[in-house]
């Protein structure tokens, strides 16, 4: 409950900097829930290959010394 | 109240309060070796209070002074001030008996910037306050400029001008804004699409040397080991490149979620002239519209990351 508070604003800074929305997910799970966790899973996967490669910071070690 | 005037009292109040032995030191501003740049002056003894100033140039943050600090303290603070001051005071940094706080009606200081762009190339020597008004003086050149052109930016939107706690008040307390809107130009990317925000975002960032003023000039930032300094693990990369300067600004703009007065020592600090204002307006806006809280307003009150309703925004989660 304290975690929504923190990710709630941290996932507006995030996108407000120009994270692409759909990118960050958020879900409760508990251990108990395995049918939920695979679901959850499935959506993040699929939604995150719909939007592809990441651009937001990123680090190119071959350019850092 | 005429800064020249409300600096001749703090010169008064601070002297009493040394000679009465209330304070072991008290914190105010002194004028700068450079001009418009009045620094931080921890007065000592009564003869050092001499050296005590008030004007439009006192940028920093006092509070920030204090951290880790022993005995009775008097601090001269204006609305930010005193609201970095309850803040800190609500986290345990210091207690409120311990100090003696010298609150004074916030002028709006100005930025240094604004004046130096309107003489480009030419060396300002001497800068006066006259009235509504700053002389700018330099080798052949005199010129007015009017104070309300040239403020901080976080001064114009300012909602507290007035100290929220204190002692002792110089002068009457003034109206709590200069009538600028907060809202209309806090967060300002907001309006934009994604790929546009981060294009601002890293605009923003591309002069960031990594040199950290910010962070020291800023009076929530007292851990004694920051996470960028650490390096086991290390959280985050310590070269210029734009992914590390990001990362950077985005996790030190996360940690004054729900403190951040929006108080502008760290723009006033920065050798770049970087808007770090544009990260840490949203951050502010986010909670006061989502949690209702104001930093910094009570000492009392319980700091909203660290507690939760039960009704609380929850539209993002899956």
């Amino acid at each position: 409950m304290f975690a929504r508070r923190r990710f709630a604003v941290l996932k507006n800074l995030l996108e407000y900097a120009g994270l692409e929305p759909g990118r960050l997910h958020f879900s409760w799970i508990s251990s108990a829930e395995a049918e939920k966790f695979q679901k959850t899973a499935s959506r993040v996967i699929e939604e995150v290959r719909k939007l592809g490669p990441a651009k937001f910071v990123i680090k190119d070690l071959r350019k850092v010394a | 109240m005429e800064p020249e005037k409300a600096a001749e009292k703090i010169r008064q109040a601070a002297k009493k309060l040394l000679e009465e032995k209330k304070v072991d030191v008290v914190v105010g501003y002194a004028k700068g070796t450079v001009p418009m740049r009045d620094r931080p002056y921890f007065a000592n003894t009564p003869e050092e209070c001499a050296n005590l100033t008030w004007s439009s140039f006192c940028c920093n943050n006092l509070a920030s002074l204090l951290i880790g600090r022993k005995g009775k303290i008097g601090i001269v603070a204006q609305g930010c001030v005193s609201r970095n001051l309850a803040g800190l005071i609500q986290e345990n940094q210091f207690k409120r008996e311990d100090l003696y706080i010298i609150g004074v009606v916030s002028p709006g200081m100005v930025d240094r910037r604004k004046v130096q762009a309107r003489f480009s190339g030419k060396v300002i020597t001497e800068v006066a306050e006259d009235g509504e008004d700053l002389v700018v003086k330099g080798r052949g050149f005199e010129e007015r400029v009017p104070k309300k052109e040239v403020k901080r930016d976080n001064c114009y939107t300012c909602m507290h001008r007035n100290p929220v706690i204190f002692d002792e008040m110089i002068g009457e307390k003034e109206t709590d804004s200069f009538g600028g809107e907060l809202d209309k130009v806090a967060a300002p990317w907001e309006k934009l699409t994604a790929d546009e925000r981060y294009r601002e975002f890293k605009d923003t960032l591309k002069d960031c040397i990594r040199c950290y003023a910010c962070r020291d000039a800023c009076p929530l930032c007292y851990c004694h080991v920051c996470f960028v300094d650490e390096t086991q693990p290390q959280w985050c990369g310590k070269t210029q490149d734009e992914a590390d300067v990001e990362t950077f600004h985005l996790l030190r703009a996360f940690h004054c979620a729900g403190r951040c007065t929006d108080c502008g020592a760290c723009e006033s600090a920065c050798p770049q002239g970087i808007k770090m204002r544009r990260l840490t307006t949203k951050i502010e806006k986010d909670i006061r519209q989502m949690y209702g809280y104001e930093p910094g307003m009570n000492p009392e009150a319980t700091p909203p990351m660290s507690v939760y309703r039960p009704n609380d925004p929850q539209d993002f989660i899956l």
